[in-house]
């Protein structure tokens, strides 16, 4: 961490969105992690995306647990409102949240630990749900905070910073949530903003679940050799499956999208996804065969990346319970309360 | 692109916009520093080293090195540079000790200066320590030159002036005050000197030849002469309506004195629009405060002489067209005006003039009577026989002057040292670590964003009672203190090593200013518009690292705003980056009399 917050002053060429604010608006909070902690990579990135986004901070809503990772929402877009909930149960904040209003954009940060431990019941009922928010984990193999004990994402055979191996064997968010039917799954690396970007712009404008599992090295307790989470290594066996490209919806699609072996898909409000095979035998739709593939360069310690799998088009947690169509707060006093008349009726039915 | 070669002094050096402007080099942020410690005289020495003349240009100095400063970039405006060096010599402490030892022993070697301007005092500052024997030779009563006799002393005080020139006299100059040189023949003849250094200023005012100008003469004055007629005290009147020709600097000082000797009502008439003028900008708001009018676009056409006596003159007034770089694609005169006077200044230019150079002692001049004079060693085409200031290259100022007289210094010691005087030692680069802990640098590195202090003046009631009130006050504590620490440090430099790099991005993301860029190389037209905010400033570099150990790609840094505030260094996990402070060495000729002694066999 750094004790000088970082000044106001800025580039003066620094480019304005349409609502006439630099990259340094979306902003939060001085981050108080490691000096070179992958989680401030991704406050970066997401900072970058709901920037390029021209998202306004009070239509956003950040949600996290307990854990480095879930700090980060601190240090993000200083405007939006935010909820830090106790280990492992931001979903459940995140689902009164969003059922409360859903006009809003939800991006909850977690952790590996946070999710995959103590959280792993909360996760995989929020992926059931097809709850619509951006969930990203931030994924280092350890407990951070804790000072850096093996997560239950550990690889077999990876190493402690003080010697000890992990014998068990790890849970793997992009598998789980592709076995438990969810629409969007991506994997990424907070090295690598140019993939990470364009993937949380889609994850937030994707109507239902979306998952992005960041790998995001800890390099106070797991960047050393013998870790399968550290930078260099992560950089060695990291292999992007599918370029993926957000389209805004003010920008028409190129002719190089428009050929070949792309896949645009328009969503809801005409933006669009453009999902680029880099592995031609990689098919993105097909749930069966991605659960597949990744599993078994998995076991050839490679990670693909990308946008992993994508099925646009299922019904979210509201269309699922028929919900009003606004946020609750909106719904007029008449539509909630049935009145006198009304109440005797309701009150008939349980005589 | 290659990457880049920061071994190279002149690198960091250009980081250092400020000191990159000065002619002379002067460390300024590291003065700036020691005066917010409140260490005023270490503040002074710092200056004294390179630009020989604090007090004088803390007050006076054309300050190149404003406009070029970064903080101009980042805000509005500039640090206030020049007014904090005079910080430094209004409250320093008494620094003869500090002052270079001259020995008693002296080499042999004996000096001839001519004209006791900067040039030539900066000379005997440089070479009296090494032991040499300097005789300057002044055709008037008092040293100083310009500095004495055209800048008026409500801008400068003869104390200041007279302080600083005393530093270097009391060294033991042979100061022949009265003694103009007529004929360098006779100096050169007497064989007495081993080297000749001609200092003698720019002294002859521009001419305006035009109808009217012998029948009006008594009323018409030639600007530069006539400030020397005051500063000596010829002269303590003039008419109550004035005119002033020219908007240069000296026209600046010809009005504001006029105000302090009766005047009126001053006009200067400018024959172009004000993104012509010549004059500084603080100069201009200086006049423009105490009530002179600027006239634009008024060409000059005939003085108006009535009953014998000067009435006024007659102008063209001119229409330009004007295109987009800002340049005349057009002019016409569209009338015909005339302005009451009793008194014209002239005040359009001053060129040098050699009447007492005899033209077959081996000194060339061209076509125009000026001297040919190396411009790196500043010898004329006669080895032995150097100019420096306004002497060579037509008018400058002072620390122009003080720079070229360091260099013709050099030479001069070369010459008499029987050393080739073309073969000089080049500038040189030290970097010191500045880090002192995890999250402690030894120097404020927090961006402090105060806007610039503004220069107390005496009131306009007060400052036209005397010819000498010095116009300026001076910063308060509590200025010095705000303005010191908008330095941005740019002598604190990001260094950055490659090989510990692992690319985590977090000096990127810290950055509040997006320099830095992690990215693939390119060539530098195209990798520009490739950076995390575009580098549009082609004059600033890009500092482009080796290729990065995990990915091969290249760490970038655009030069341009940076802050220096070491977040970089303070975020990076590895200390690829680290905050160094650049010592720029640019040598003096007490620096090749060193490197001699160094270069001598060693007897074991
Ligand atoms: C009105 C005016 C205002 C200025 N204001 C500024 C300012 O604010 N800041 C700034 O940086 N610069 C200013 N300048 C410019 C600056 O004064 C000069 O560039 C500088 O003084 C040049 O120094 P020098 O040593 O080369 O020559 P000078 O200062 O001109 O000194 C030359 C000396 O040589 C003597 N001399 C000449 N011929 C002979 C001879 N044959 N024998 C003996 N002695 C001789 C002269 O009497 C004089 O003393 C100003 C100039 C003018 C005219
Ligand atoms: C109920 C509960 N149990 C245990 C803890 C202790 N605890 C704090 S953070 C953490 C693990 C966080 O790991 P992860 O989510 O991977 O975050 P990281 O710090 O690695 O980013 C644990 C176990 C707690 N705060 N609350
Ligand atoms: S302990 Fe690890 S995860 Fe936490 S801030 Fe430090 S580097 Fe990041
Ligand atoms: S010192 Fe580093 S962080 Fe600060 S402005 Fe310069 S490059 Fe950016
Ligand atoms: S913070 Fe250090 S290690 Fe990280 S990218 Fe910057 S220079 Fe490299
Ligand atoms: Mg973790």
């Amino acid at each position: 961490m750094t004790f000088i917050a970082k000044p106001k002053i800025a580039h003066p060429s620094l480019p304005r969105n349409p609502l006439g604010m630099t990259r340094r608006d979306y902003e939060g909070a001085l981050s108080t992690l490691c000096a070179g902690c992958g989680h401030d990579s991704i406050t970066a990135a997401v900072v970058e995306a709901c920037w390029e986004l021209a998202i306004e901070p009070q239509n956003l809503v950040k949600l996290s647990g307990i854990g480095c990772s879930s700090k980060t929402t601190a240090y993000f877009v200083n405007g939006a409102h935010g909820f830090n909930s106790v280990h492992g149960r931001m979903p459940s904040i995140a689902m009164g949240a969003n059922a409360a209003n859903r006009n809003l954009h939800y991006i909850g940060v977690s952790g590996d630990g946070d999710t995959l431990s103590i959280g792993l019941g909360q996760f995989c009922h929020a992926i059931r749900r097809n709850l619509n928010m951006l969930y990203i984990i931030e994924n280092n193999g350890v407990y951070g905070l804790t000072k850096g004990q093996f997560s239950a994402s550990a690889d077999v055979g990876s190493k402690a910073k003080k010697g000890e191996t992990n014998f068990q064997p790890p849970i793997d968010a992009v598998l789980l949530a592709l076995t438990l039917g969810a629409s969007f799954v991506a994997r990424s690396f907070s090295g690598d903003k140019e993939q990470l970007v364009p993937l949380i712009q889609a994850g937030l404008k994707h109507k239902g679940f979306a998952l992005i599992d960041v790998l995001s090295p800890c390099v106070t307790f797991n960047d050393h050799e013998g870790s399968t989470k550290s930078y260099a290594y992560t950089r060695e066996h990291y292999e992007p499956a599918i370029h993926t490209d957000f389209v805004p919806l003010q920008q028409a699609i190129t002719a190089e999208y428009a050929a070949g072996a792309t896949l645009p898909v328009v969503l809801h409000d005409g933006s669009r996804i453009v999902l680029r095979k880099l592995d031609a035998s990689y098919d993105p739709t097909d749930r069966a065969a991605c659960a597949a593939t990744i599993q078994e360069r998995l076991k050839e310690e490679e990670y693909l990346t990308g946008l992993l799998f994508f099925e646009p088009g299922q019904p979210e947690f509201h269309d699922l319970n028929g919900t009003p169509e606004g946020a609750l707060n909106a719904v007029p006093y008449e539509a909630l309360s049935p009145g006198s008349a009304g109440m005797q009726k309701i009150l008939a039915r349980y005589r | 692109m290659h990457p880049t070669d920061t071994s190279h002094p002149d690198y960091f050096h250009k980081v250092v916009d400020c000191q990159w402007a000065c002619p002379a080099h002067t460390d300024v942020p590291e003065y700036i520093r020691l005066i917010a410690q409140g260490r005023f005289t270490d503040a002074y020495m710092v200056n004294r080293q390179s630009n020989v003349f604090p007090g004088i240009l803390g007050r006076v100095c054309d300050r190149p090195c404003e406009p070029a400063c970064r903080r101009g970039r980042v805000e509005k405006k500039p640090v206030a540079i020049c007014r904090l060096k005079r910080v430094a010599a209004d409250y320093r402490d008494d620094v003869t000790s500090l002052l270079p030892k001259i020995p008693r022993l002296k080499n042999g070697k004996h000096i001839a200066c001519i004209g006791a301007g900067c040039a030539s005092l900066t000379v005997a500052n440089d070479l009296m320590p090494l032991g040499y024997e300097v005789t300057i030779f002044e055709q008037y009563a008092e040293p100083g030159g310009l500095m004495r006799t055209n800048i008026p002393a409500f801008r400068l005080p003869q104390q200041v002036l007279g302080d600083e020139i005393g530093m270097i006299l009391d060294m033991g100059v042979d100061l022949k005050l009265n003694h103009p040189i007529q004929s360098l023949r006779a100096l050169l003849k007497d064989d007495r000197y081993d080297a000749v250094f001609i200092g003698s200023g720019a002294p002859q005012g521009k001419e305006l030849s035009l109808p009217g100008r012998s029948e009006g003469a008594a009323n018409i004055h030639i600007g530069i002469a006539w400030l020397g007629a005051v500063a000596f005290g010829h002269l303590d009147k003039i008419g109550e309506r004035v005119l002033i020709i020219g908007v240069g600097n000296t026209a600046m000082d010809c009005c504001r004195t006029s105000l302090r000797l009766g005047a009126q009502r001053v006009k200067v008439m400018a024959r172009k629009p004000r993104s012509f003028f010549k004059a500084s900008a603080w100069e201009l708001e200086d006049a423009e405060e105490e009530h002179v009018e600027i006239v634009v676009n008024r060409v000059p056409k005939s003085f108006v002489v009535a009953n014998g006596r000067l009435a006024g003159m007659l102008f063209d007034k001119m229409e330009y067209d004007i295109d987009a770089d800002g340049r005349i694609t057009a002019e016409r005169v569209v009338s015909e005006e005339f302005e009451a006077a009793d008194d014209v200044i002239l005040a359009i230019g001053q060129e040098n003039a050699f009447p007492w150079i005899e033209r077959d002692l081996g000194i060339e001049f061209d076509q125009w009577n000026v001297p040919l004079v190396d411009l790196k060693t500043f010898q004329s085409t006669q080895p032995g026989i150097f100019f420096g200031g306004d002497a060579a290259f037509g008018p400058k100022n002072i620390i122009w002057a003080v720079e070229q007289a360091h260099q013709a210094a050099i030479s001069v010691h070369k010459h008499c040292q029987g050393e080739p005087i073309s073969e000089r030692l080049g500038p040189g680069m030290n970097l010191q670590s500045r880090k002192m802990g995890m999250h402690e640098w030894s120097y404020a590195n927090d961006y402090t964003p105060f806007e610039r202090r503004l220069m107390p003046h005496v009131s306009l009631k007060e400052r036209f009672k005397k010819l000498d009130i010095e116009v300026e006050l001076g910063f308060t504590a509590e200025q010095v203190a705000a303005e010191a620490q908008r330095c941005l440090n740019c002598d604190v430099q990001t260094v950055f090593d490659a090989k510990l790099c692992i690319e985590c991005d977090a000096c990127i993301d810290i950055c509040p200013v997006d320099c830095l860029t992690i990215t693939a190389n390119g060539e530098e037209a195209e990798l520009r518009t490739r950076l995390k905010a575009p580098a549009l400033n082609t004059a600033q570099a890009l500092y482009v690292s080796r290729a990065l150990p995990q990915t091969g790609r290249v760490m970038v840094k655009d030069e341009d705003v940076c802050v220096h505030c070491g977040l970089c260094a303070e975020r990076c996990p590895t200390a690829a980056w680290d905050m160094q402070k650049s010592y720029v060495h640019w040598p003096l000729a007490v620096d090749e009399a060193r490197a001699a002694i160094e270069r001598e066999p060693k007897i074991a």
